[in-house]
């Protein structure tokens, strides 16, 4: 456990170097458009994009170089299209697919004409038709090589046990998790008797959303977690497997609350219909926020070390971040440990076996 | 709220679903499941070979109690025994000795009738052969003596004395 987190640390030391670097390269005119500038390059972070880019820089003609490497773009308009993302040059140029040419505008595809204009509405909303997109973008790449990640690892632990009844190498450290997960999350929010069915989903959720965070805080640009479209389908799941999994007595505290007179009941049954759906809204929004709020805080005040620009305030900025990154570090298992925590505290409402009224 | 939504990108979305799904059932296939059940099986060995391990210890227990039970009442039977023997044989000893000293008193009061009655007889004996001796001296005395007159009076005079005196 210490070494990774020492490696964590270390790995953000380098973040905060490639940022240096990356900075540096822009060489504003002037004060304010070096603000401009970092306050571009945090919102272009929080977003997703079509390629994997590691870093890019101006060169001495001022022409901006991308260091990275393209992803396939999957669209689905009027018939599967699938192209690699270097078309769209970073966003740059139209990209010319069977007849159809699209561009990226803040990120999302449009369908547009041969010279790609984008005609927006009052709200600077572009109006384009955009077509169907199941692009595997950086995000979704990196989900996915989680996945694989997870895989690998726990399914190698699981055959290390069919050998030795005590875990090795890898599963030394991950045992304890793992166990932590059954005895003070699943058991006591779930109780014995049906903790069993929901310990698969909880077990994943938790070492997904930890790793995803870890490497969030990693150099590497990515940020899956402080995107809503993965926590609202991780709190999809938790919200169906609550109402599937919910007994008679979930949904008599719901429709027909026991031990309330009549009237009450009526208006007790939307106010619980409501709160049914709230409680795993405010998973997603919960662990969204505060990733998001992490990467913006974090990312704030490496810019404030280029905007001091002396060496008091730089190096106190620089102090602040590694203080920051370390808290980091814990939110991000923090988060995970909260949402299974909720998770499980939902599934265990679903079961719950009441006798007492 | 508006750039949440705008921010909303279903592909993403989409990827997720699938993966997530995917990766819930594989790995409670090829890792969940395993691993639960190892660790499981091995918290219930440790279970119970702990349990058994303090009854084979409570059984050891009793069993050093039954031993120190079974010595003492072995020792207490053998020192009953001992007891009694030595009950046995001082009664013995003690009875022995009675019977012989009954014995001997026995004994010595029947020799000593014995040597009273053989006493009598030798006495009674003695008495008719003295009477016989005396008839015997008595006749040649009297044939001897009877020759003379005066000899005879003083001779039965004289053993007429004798005799009153014996």
């Amino acid at each position: 456990m210490k070494k990774i987190t020492f490696l964590l640390f270390l790995v953000s030391f380098v973040s905060v170097a490639q940022h240096n670097e990356k900075t540096d390269q822009v060489k504003p005119t002037e004060e304010k458009s070096l603000k401009v500038t970092i306050k571009e390059y945090i919102s272009h972070h929080l977003l997703d994009s079509y390629d994997f880019g590691l870093y890019s820089f101006k060169d001495d003609q001022g022409k901006t170089i991308h260091r990275g490497f393209p992803l396939p773009v999957i669209l689905w308009d009027g018939g599967l299209k699938v192209f690699s993302s270097s078309k769209f040059h970073h966003g740059e140029t139209v990209a010319e697919v069977g007849g159809n040419y699209y561009k990226v505008d803040h990120n999302k595809i449009y369908k547009t004409d041969a010279a790609g204009t984008i005609t927006y509405d009052a709200e600077h909303h572009a109006t384009n038709e955009k077509p169907l997109d199941f692009s595997i973008t950086k995000n979704v790449m990196v989900i996915f090589l989680v996945g694989l990640l997870m895989f690998l690892m726990f399914s190698r632990m699981a055959k290390n046990y069919k050998k030795n009844a005590l875990p090795k190498g890898m599963g030394r450290l991950l045992e304890p998790i793992i166990l932590y997960v059954r005895d003070d999350i699943a058991i006591p929010n779930i109780g014995t008797k049906h903790y069993k069915k929901y310990m698969s989903y909880l077990l994943t959720v938790f070492f997904f959303v930890w790793i995803i965070n870890l490497l969030g805080l990693t150099p590497l640009g990515v940020n899956v977690t402080n995107n809503i479209a993965v926590t609202f389908a991780l709190a999809l799941f938790t919200f169906l497997f609550t109402t599937f999994t919910g007994n008679k007595n979930y949904w008599k505290h719901i429709f027909w609350m026991p031990g309330v007179p009549v009237p009450m009941k009526i208006i007790l049954a939307p106010i619980e219909l409501l709160g049914a759906v709230i409680k795993p809204f405010s998973l997603l929004i919960r662990l969204y926020a505060n990733i998001t709020a992490g990467h913006i805080v974090l990312m704030s005040i490496i810019g404030m070390m280029f905007i001091f620009n002396n060496w008091l305030g730089s190096s106190l900025s620089f102090v602040l971040a590694i203080a920051l990154s370390l808290l980091e570090l814990l939110v991000a298992a923090l988060q995970a440990y909260i949402f299974t925590m909720l998770s499980a505290l939902y599934f265990g409402s679903a079961v719950e076996e009441h006798d007492d009224h | 709220m508006d750039k949440l939504l705008s921010e909303f990108s279903l592909g993403l979305f989409f990827w997720q679903c699938i993966l997530f799904i995917g990766l819930v059932l594989l790995l409670k296939k090829f890792a969940w499941k395993p691993i639960l059940e190892a660790i499981n099986d091995r918290e219930e060995g440790i279970k119970n070979a702990l349990a058994s391990a303090e009854e084979a210890k409570k059984e050891m227990q009793n069993l050093t109690a039954d031993n120190a039970n079974l010595l003492k009442e072995a020792r207490a039977e053998r020192d009953a025994m001992m007891k009694e023997a030595r009950e046995i044989k001082e009664k013995m000893v003690s009875e022995a000795k009675e019977e012989a000293r009954e014995e001997a008193t026995k004994m010595i009061e029947l020799a000593k009738s014995s040597i009273e009655q053989e006493k009598h007889a030798a006495i009674a004996e003695l008495k008719k052969e003295v009477g016989e001796l005396s008839i015997v001296i008595a006749k040649a005395v009297i044939k001897k003596e009877l020759s003379s007159q005066g000899d005879q009076a003083k001779l039965v005079e004289g053993m007429l004395k004798d005799i009153t005196l014996n």
